[in-house]
């Protein structure tokens, strides 16, 4: 296999410069997306560790392989980790800071130091929250509620909550990067009505970071200084009111789910035009919806509080509102389906983690539906059906594009071609891996099982013995990518710089792209996805 | 030199702010002292508003800048105040208050 | 409103080479100050949303608690507070002025101007500290042998303590009451004028980096960014004040209420 093709290379942003100082004080926003690839993949592993140790104490009903403790310190880090360490930069920090300059024709961020900060900023946070996993972990669930939170809990949430709370800077300062940069630094003739639709989404997002994040990070901070300090503003027993930490936990947890869904659309935006060969349907409809999204997030956080004790009233104009968010969505979906029509579809491995994503994304966003249902949600709330709704939407979702990006864009990140078979038999595996784990989750919440609970009655053991054997399979479909990405960095064919000719300025440059991304600034005449202008790719890289 | 289009501000409209801030301050302080029944607050809201207003106005210079979208982001942040603000005390005065 | 100026209309296209201030990925010096405002903008926007999660704890308790608040917040200094309310605005004035002074180009002006902001800045923080340091003497810091008994003295008729007095059991019971949710009050009281006072340091530092700059001469009429968006943090400093002042001090300060 020792096929290695040695090529006079030409300086790329990979090679420009060597040792670990070029990459640890680097402005390249590239090289910063790849630290970010790195440190998230090691958060990733984590909260994958603790999915696992609830999946198998969830084997049998009895709680027996961990203590009622540990399993509630296990799913509370699973989702803080997933959520906070993994999710949110996940398609962004990751894609969106390697992709979002070149897409724009620019040499890089508008602030690459405080693109670097971002990432020293999101270490330093990693590091406080695996000291606190380290010295014993947290066990108030993702959600920090209070009072339990503020003063019950003996576990660190002040280290975990401030964790957080640093993180959310990370976050806040990617999308003041993006934002500025889509406004300031789009190369010549890039009109707003030319920019790919993974720009507009990445712009979208990067605005419910920045209108998001900061209330969620004084509602942290109130909790550690009332751990601390004891102050009492969420306190019952001194006059607080606990439902005020809800209200503004809420606003900004549940925009973040669009900040992990829409990064998700944008890479989906990218892929089906690419391979169904044809013009994105409707460019306007589905750049609006990113934006319409992000907006109308923003007015429905109190579906997540029905019972929490909120007004009736308030209640119901919260679950009219939720329905609107489902209108965007849907336009998207039909958007892309539309978009793959008629289209000369070929199933590449990108391709199948779209149709994926489009069909997990439909079970969540409908379930979504069922539980923004003010009666609905009575009966299923803190249930397993809440669960799987949201793991449909944040894994189903949000993971499957972060894969489906991954492949699309290795080329160009690495410069080697991925193996296609193994590429698609690991996007099935994925698949079928996932709904067999959360499928189940949707009907043993049905029946009433509720969430964060060790053990549970005999008789809803089959859906979770089937949930964990899901569960495995979905292990090794999230395995096989990383063993066969490291091993095309080696091995892989060398990529051209167009494999897929797709229209993106991102493939208009050379793989791996040189450190300013092009040797000459574009200038942009045409619109965003004239596939009906390009090639088809050639049979060299559709390798069958 | 004249290769931005930055403006200067005369001095005197900069000490003219200033003092209409400080009288208005005062004004704040005082009127509070008057029995004015449910728009007390209402009328401390409204001058602080006023000083905001020419603070944004003058002194970071929203009135003189050529940057299209300062003014955006500023209605949109303080939208976005809003709904947090309307939306949560839709729901507190519609309940029954502890 | 005008567009900003093509770069070819421009000398700066022939100029930027010479610019030590320009940054590799930048076209021109335009593009990159227009970069670093608007970012301040849109951070600014965040901060509004950072303070406004504190905002609505205090509307939420002000409405259910209003006597409590009104007696908590009568027991601020009123005098203090407006002539601090004062500096601040002299130091948006000053901040205002340097970065008029850089736009003409006068070094000397521009850093007595800084210095004088920096000078309010320090006194605002100074007398921030003389209020907390009398609440702490009056008993009023949260948890701390927080006590409210100085405030139900003084407003027995607005608690509705005088109607309880043949009911010994009740008025215990208020007084509580009223110890927990004046309590509330400081809590908000102390992290609103606290995060504002973190912003006030980190202005005050920003500035000391500024003013080391504009002594050195770096600021000229063509190029003060720095200078610039380090005062839009300020003026917004200034007007999260502008609205503390009202909330905290002036909830209800009619004679006899």
């Amino acid at each position: 296999m020792a096929t290695a093709a040695v090529t006079t290379e030409r300086k790329n942003y990979l090679n420009a410069e060597y040792g670990i100082r070029s990459w640890l004080l680097t402005t390249d926003h590239k090289r910063i997306a790849l630290l970010y690839l790195l440190s998230i993949t090691l958060f990733f592993f984590i909260g994958g560790f603790f999915a696992l140790l609830i999946r198998l104490e969830l084997l049998t009903p009895a709680g027996d392989l961990l203590t009622a403790d540990m399993y509630n310190k296990a799913f509370t880090m699973h989702g803080q980790i997933m959520v906070f360490f993994f999710l949110i930069p996940s398609i962004p920090a990751v894609l969106g800071n390697f992709l979002i300059p070149m897409m724009i024709g620019a040499k890089d961020l508008a602030f690459p130091r405080i693109n670097l900060l971002s990432w020293y900023i999101y270490v330093a946070a990693g590091v406080l929250y695996i000291y606190c996993l380290a010295t014993g972990g947290v066990d108030t669930g993702w959600t920090f509620y209070t009072p339990y939170s503020s003063m019950f809990s003996n576990t660190h949430v002040v280290e975990a909550g401030l964790a957080i709370f640093i993180v959310g800077f990370s976050s806040i300062l990617t999308g003041l990067n993006f934002v500025v940069t889509v406004h300031r630094m789009r190369a010549p003739g890039l009109t707003w009505s030319r920019l790919p639709l993974f720009v507009w989404s990445h712009y979208a997002t990067s605005i419910i970071m920045l209108l998001g994040t900061p209330v969620i990070a004084i509602t942290l901070v109130l909790v550690v200084l009332e751990r601390t300090l004891n102050l009492g503003i969420f306190d019952p027993a001194r006059g607080g009111d606990p439902v005020l930490f809800q209200h503004l936990f809420w606003f900004y947890s549940h925009p973040a789910v669009y900040i992990m869904i829409l990064p998700s659309m944008a890479v989906m935006s990218e892929i089906i035009p690419c391979f169904s060969r044809k013009r994105v349907f409707g460019y306007t409809f589905v750049a609006m919806s990113s934006i319409a999204i992000a907006a109308i997030g923003f007015i429905v956080w109190a579906h997540h509080m029905f019972v929490a004790g909120i007004s009736l009233y308030s209640a119901l104009v919260f679950s009219c509102l939720s329905f609107l968010v489902a209108v965007p969505s849907a336009i998207k979906v039909f958007n892309w389906t539309a978009t793959m029509y008629k289209g000369s579809v070929s199933f590449s491995t990108p391709m199948l983690y779209a149709m994926g994503f489009i069909g997990l994304f439909t079970i969540g966003g409908l379930t979504g539906l069922f539980l923004a249902t003010l009666g609905v949600d009575v009966h299923v709330h803190d249930t397993y059906f809440v669960i799987a709704h949201f793991h449909y939407v944040m894994v189903g979702g949000a993971v499957m594009g972060y894969l489906g990006g991954m492949h699309f864009w290795w080329p160009k990140i690495s410069g080697r071609m991925y193996p296609e078979g193994w590429g698609r038999l690991a996007a099935v595996v994925v698949f079928i891996g996932f709904n067999l784990t959360f499928f189940p989750q949707f009907i043993v919440g049905y029946l009433g099982m509720p969430r964060r609970y060790w053990q549970y009655p005999p008789e809803y053991q089959v859906y979770n013995v089937l949930s964990t054997a899901g569960a495995s399979i979905l292990a090794v479909g999230y395995l096989l990518p990383m063993v066969y990405l490291l091993w095309s960095l080696r091995y892989g064919k060398i990529a051209p710089d167009n494999p897929w000719q797709a229209t993106g300025l991102e493939w208009r440059t050379a793989s791996p792209p040189p450190t300013f991304n092009f040797d000459e600034t574009p200038e942009v005449t045409w619109e965003a996805y004239e596939y009906d202008k390009m090639p088809l790719p050639e049979e060299v890289t559709l390798e069958r | 030199m004249a290769d931005h289009s930055e403006h200067v501000v005369r001095a005197s409209l900069y000490w003219l702010v200033w003092a209409i801030l400080i009288v208005a301050t005062f004004l704040t302080a005082w009127v509070a002292t008057v029995d004015l029944g449910a728009f007390n607050t209402v009328v401390a809201l409204f001058i602080a508003t006023c000083k905001a207003s020419i603070v944004v106005l003058i002194f970071m210079g929203v009135k003189y800048t050529h940057e299209k979208m300062t003014r955006p982001i500023l209605v949109g942040a303080v939208f976005w105040l809003l709904i947090l603000l309307i939306l949560s005390l839709a729901d507190y005065s519609s309940r029954y208050a502890g | 409103m005008s567009d900003r100026a093509g770069i070819g209309e421009t000398p700066l296209a022939v100029e930027h080479e010479e610019r030590p201030e320009l940054r590799h990925h930048f076209a021109d010096v335009e593009q990159q100050r227009n970069a670093a405002t608007l970012g301040m903008w849109w951070f600014l926007g965040t901060e509004i949303m950072f303070f406004g999660g504190m905002f609505c704890a205090y509307l939420v308790y002000r409405r259910w608690y209003f006597p409590e608040f009104a007696a908590s917040s009568r027991s601020l200094d009123l005098i203090v507070g407006t002539l601090n309310t004062a500096v601040l605005i002299c130091s948006s004035l000053t901040v205002a002025m340097s970065v008029r002074a850089a736009q003409l180009g006068r070094r000397t002006l521009q850093v007595k101007l800084l210095l004088a902001t920096i000078f309010f800045g320090l006194v605002f923080l100074g007398v921030k500290a003389y209020e907390w340091n009398n609440k702490y003497k009056e008993h009023h810091i949260p948890t701390f042998s927080f006590s409210a008994n100085d405030l139900i003295k003084e407003n027995q008729k607005l608690f509705g303590l005088d109607q309880l007095q043949n009911d010994p059991a009740k008025l215990q019971e208020r007084k509580a009451e009223i110890q927990r949710r004046s309590q509330i009050f400081f809590s908000l009281y102390f992290a609103l004028t606290g995060m504002h006072a973190i912003h006030m340091v980190i202005g005050v530092g920003l500035f000391g980096v500024i003013t080391w700059m504009a002594y050195k001469g770096r600021f000229t009429p063509e190029y003060h960014t720095p200078l610039e968006i380090a005062g839009l943090y300020w003026h917004f400093v200034d007007i999260v004040w502008i609205y503390l002042f009202p909330l905290l001090y002036l909830i209800d300060r009619r004679p006899g209420a």
